[in-house]
């Protein structure tokens, strides 16, 4: 043998092209250092290797690896393409899907240590989060979901064939308008059981028991002139209103439309559904897969397994992720999840390793508990974004990140500072920042209200307003359209003061002709 | 783990995504590369470009909340000097403050993405035809289309018919009484029994019958080559319509580098309309100055020469060709011709005449660009018009095939070219 260029004993790779066996020593060193060291829990794992056009291809379509078709993923996929033709913009290093077994797409151009970050990141930080966050848990089914998208896309081919590529666009278009009212918030009704009903049933005739007064008996009943608003109660008890889920309404309720159009929503539905948990996590999976790779790196690096160089290489590109312009920086653009994430993730850890006073103080339970991996994974588990920044924003993040609030009033002149990060704000900024990850706050809260099946079919649906922040009135305008399209009615929106009940505004839209 | 290579997997996953939305933003798409077209060269066409339209037909509309109005709170990092209380004047609209406000948000009144050269030149030359082609005449094999034309007992095993074939093995079969499988199986069955009897009769009876199908079985194939049928084609030779064009330019010493560039842009994009829609379109270059020659592309587009005017020296050229090569009764002939308008005084007569005797006749459309130069748009603007306009002008009537534009920048081309050729138009003037 002619005399090669050994590696230094126990690296994993060198340089920057990768190959296979490198890439599978790199994920068995990861694995090991995941699950053995990390305690990590994740799905069996599928890394595919697709070039640049693929990647633009998965992005377009939400990021599934299949997907029926419509003209919107053509849109943002002639947009994208052209944004990184033009250098606009990169391409993301990676795309995880959320199935068993989880798929990590890694893009062909990657140098082999952008290659071992987005194993650590995705196929074990994101992983694991899919796997043990109970959101995600309880909402979706990881060993489904590719069955059920290549079924959605046959089933839409066959309709596309059967119906013309109009109509079905025609529903397609509508069901997307309303994807984001096409989730249920609360978990289904479970089947009822017997026993727990009767003793339900039992517990309730106990509680009358105690609580009986025989003085009820006398109060005068009142008169007949409730009939109307009984019979009012109960229609709206028939069809299931209020209903805030507006695709589900109109799948089961809306009298006009066909039996394929009804599957075509409830596609739509279950992909809205699908993707809930990751818009309610997105802080929270970004930091859990970030604070991953970073721990995944770095004991790469005191292992003696990857070269100076590459650990270079990876703080470059880690620094970029978890970048946080300031708010007065042109580049600012809102919060980066990645940025708080991980600083949070980071400040979990110290608190339960290495806490000070103050942290005693604020989180009782866990400072100086001492595993930090322990106390993590215990928030990746039960928490989504929302409630995990009301429970774990510490002070100290704060005061690191300077964090304060603005008061926007649309009648002052002014933007208002109200708190900053001092003793007196910091509740306050925690609960305003929390606040802005709760979906249940962000999006407008819109419920369909009543229909008036005897009469003229009318559709009524309330927007409660907080705040007085109405809604973009050309697009509720076209919203309603589509709606109306479905419903083959006349459909109302009315936007009501969650305060005062009063109505604010009013949005009205004709039967579609020729329906 | 496992490790799965897509790379090589189909591509163009969002192509029929891409058809979908180019069909849905048709109106928006056709309307952006007719203004797009009117301000790039034909090189620029050729490589198809990003083109942007407005979002209207591709909105995605959802309902969320407005950017405006109404209280907000903000959480925002990078305090440096605020304490609570202060207040800061409020920044211009769409400051982009906070995290709120829809992705789908309002910077995206336009929507830019990148044609390709097909897609490009598919719309562009959408709905342009050569008007009036009317005299079909079917040349010889230009091109055959195969049409299935019986059955053959000859031909290549890929064409071989096998419904057609073991219908003919079953009826000859038949026939000729081959033993089926069943029979020969029933008499074994029957021998097998008379063996375990002991009937040395019916056994020899048996033996020989069994003997006798064999035999038969053996004589009478399963399948005999006579049986076998092969699918037939025939090559049907299908019309095409006989068209030739004609380019006249002038490439005398009047004409300007501006001019000539115009000219030649208009012919680039006639051939590139000629080649891509008409396969089988024939060409003709006839470049002139006092003296005609027909010339192939490369010396059309790329070679110069000055001289003298004389344009009926073209025409004449012209119809020398078609006397040649094209008779009149098969073809559908058209010319488009590309001058500064300069003409010799003596030759104005000579050419009128030409065009109206001998040259519009023959043809199914006459188009006449007269290119000028950008800057003296005022004085053309005022009427002065140059002798070929007039001399032709004088010819034009409403029932001959005479189309005269006037080009003065590349910007005109696009349009005056779409004018020229579009779909509802007749040959008109």
């Amino acid at each position: 043998m002619t005399a090669v260029i050994s590696k230094p004993e126990g690296l994993l790779y060198d340089g920057a092209d990768w190959d296979y066996d490198k890439i599978k020593r790199v994920y068995d060193a990861i694995e090991d250092i995941a699950v053995n060291e990390m305690g990590l829990d994740v799905y069996p794992n599928q890394i595919e290797v697709i070039t640049a056009e693929q990647m633009l291809d998965a992005y377009s379509s939400i990021g599934m690896p299949l997907m029926y078709r419509h003209w919107s993923f053509g849109k943002h996929f002639a947009r994208d393409e052209m944004m990184y033709r033009k250098g606009y913009r990169g391409l993301a290093y990676e795309i995880v899907i959320n199935s068993s077994p989880c798929i990590s797409y890694i893009m062909e151009e990657n140098t082999m240590t952008m290659q071992t970050l987005v194993i650590a990141h995705a196929a074990f930080g994101h992983n694991h989060f899919f796997k043990n966050n109970q959101l995600f848990q309880q909402w979706t089914d990881a060993r489904g979901i590719l069955d059920y998208l290549e079924f959605a896309k046959a089933f839409i081919t066959h309709c596309e064939e059967r119906h013309g590529h109009a109509a079905v666009e025609r529903v397609l278009d509508a069901a997307h308008a309303l994807m984001s009212q096409g989730v249920h918030k609360y978990p289904k009704k479970r089947p009822l059981d017997l026993r727990e009903e009767q003793k339900r049933e039992r517990d309730r005739r106990e509680y009358e028991e105690q609580t009986f007064n025989d003085l009820w008996r006398t109060v005068p009943r009142p008169s007949g002139s409730s009939r109307p608003s009984r019979s009012m109660s109960e229609r709206k008890k028939l069809l299931g209103l209020p209903e805030e889920n507006l695709l589900y309404f109109l799948e089961k309720k809306a009298p006009r439309l066909e039996h394929w159009q009804r599957e075509i929503l409830r596609i739509v539905r279950h992909i809205s559904q699908y993707f809930y948990p990751q818009k309610q996590t997105k802080l929270m999976n970004e930091g859990c897969a970030t604070y991953t790779h970073y721990t995944i790196m770095n004991r790469l690096h005191q292992k003696g397994m990857i070269t100076e160089g590459a650990m270079l290489e990876f703080l470059h590109s880690h620094t970029s992720v978890v970048f946080q312009p300031e708010f007065d920086d042109p580049r600012f653009s809102g919060i980066n999840p990645y940025a708080l994430g991980f600083a949070m993730m980071q400040d979990i850890q110290r608190i339960a390793e290495n806490p000070t006073e103050e942290d005693r103080h604020w989180f009782p339970d866990l400072a100086g508990k001492g595993d930090g991996m322990a106390a993590l994974r215990e928030a990746w588990h039960n928490f989504r974004d929302e409630s995990f920044v009301l429970q774990y924003l510490s002070p100290h993040l704060i005061r690191k990140m300077k964090l304060f609030t603005v008061r926007d009033d649309a009648e002052d002149p002014y933007l208002l500072v109200e708190h900053i990060h001092n003793e007196r704000g910091f509740r306050h900024i925690r609960k305003l920042l929390a606040r802005q990850y709760d979906l249940g706050y962000l999006e407008p809260d819109i419920q369909i209200v009543d229909v008036d099946l005897a009469g003229d079919r009318k559709l009524i649906l309330h927007h409660r307003v907080t705040n007085g922040v109405l809604l973009d009135e050309s697009d509720a305008k076209a919203v309603l359209r589509h709606i109306a399209n479905l419903w083959g009615y006349e459909v109302q929106l009315v936007e009501v003061s969650a305060v005062s009940e009063a109505v604010l505004k009013e949005h009205a839209v004709t039967a579609p002709s020729g329906g | 783990m496992n490790i799965i290579d897509r790379r090589l997997n189909p591509q163009g996953k969002s192509l029929a995504n891409r058809q979908r939305f180019l069909r849905r933003a048709k109106e928006q798409v056709v309307k952006a590369v007719r203004d797009a077209s009117s301000k790039r060269s034909i090189q620029d066409v050729e490589s198809g470009d990003k083109i942007s339209i407005s979002t209207g037909g591709v909105r995605e509309p959802s309902l969320h909340r407005a950017n405006s109005g109404g209280l907000r709170d903000y959480v925002v990092p990078g305090n440096k000097e605020y304490v609570e209380g202060d207040t800061i004047p409020r920044p211009e609209q769409g400051g982009g403050r906070g995290s709120e406000g829809s992705p789908d948000g309002d910077g995206e009144d336009d929507f830019r993405f990148v044609l390709s050269r097909e897609e490009f030149l598919d719309i562009f030359l959408e709905d342009l035809e050569l008007p009036d082609l009317v005299k079909q005449k079917v040349k010889q094999s230009e091109s055959f289309s195969l049409t299935r034309a019986g059955f053959t007992p000859s031909g290549s095993p890929a064409n071989l018919n096998l419904v057609r074939t073991m219908r003919n093995s079953l009826s000859r079969r038949i026939a000729l009484k081959r033993p089926k499988p069943a029979e020969i199986e029933e008499l074994e069955r029957l021998l097998k029994e008379a063996e375990e009897r002991g009937d040395s009769e019916e056994m020899r009876e048996l033996r020989e019958a069994l003997e006798h199908k064999h035999l038969r079985s053996k004589r009478i194939p399963f399948i005999d080559p006579i049986d076998v049928r092969y699918n037939r084609f025939e090559s049907v030779p299908k019309p095409i319509a006989q068209a030739v064009m004609f380019c006249l330019m002038d490439v005398s010493g009047s004409m300007t580098e501006h001019m000539k560039d115009l000219a030649k842009r208009f012919f680039m994009l006639l051939y590139l309309f000629l080649k891509r829609r008409y396969r089988s379109v024939d060409i003709v270059f006839i470049r002139h100055t006092h003296e005609a020659k027909e010339v192939d592309e490369e010396t059309f587009f790329y070679s110069t020469e000055t001289g003298g005017t004389v344009v009926s020296t073209a025409l004449e050229e012209m119809q020398r060709v078609v006397q040649e090569r094209y008779p009149e009764g098969d073809w559908n002939i058209y010319a488009a011709q590309a001058s500064d308008g300069d003409n010799m005084s003596s030759d104005n007569a000579r050419s009128a005449a030409l065009l109206r005797d001998v040259i519009l006749p023959l043809c199914q459309y006459f188009a006449y660009i007269e290119v000028a130069a950008e800057h003296n748009m005022g004085l053309s603007a005022l009427g002065r018009e140059t002798e070929l306009w007039r001399t032709y002008k004088m010819v034009q009537r409403p029932d001959l095939p005479l189309a005269m534009r006037r080009v003065r920048s590349r910007r005109e081309i696009f349009p005056v070219f779409r004018d020229l050729f579009a779909r509802d138009k007749v040959a008109a003037p």
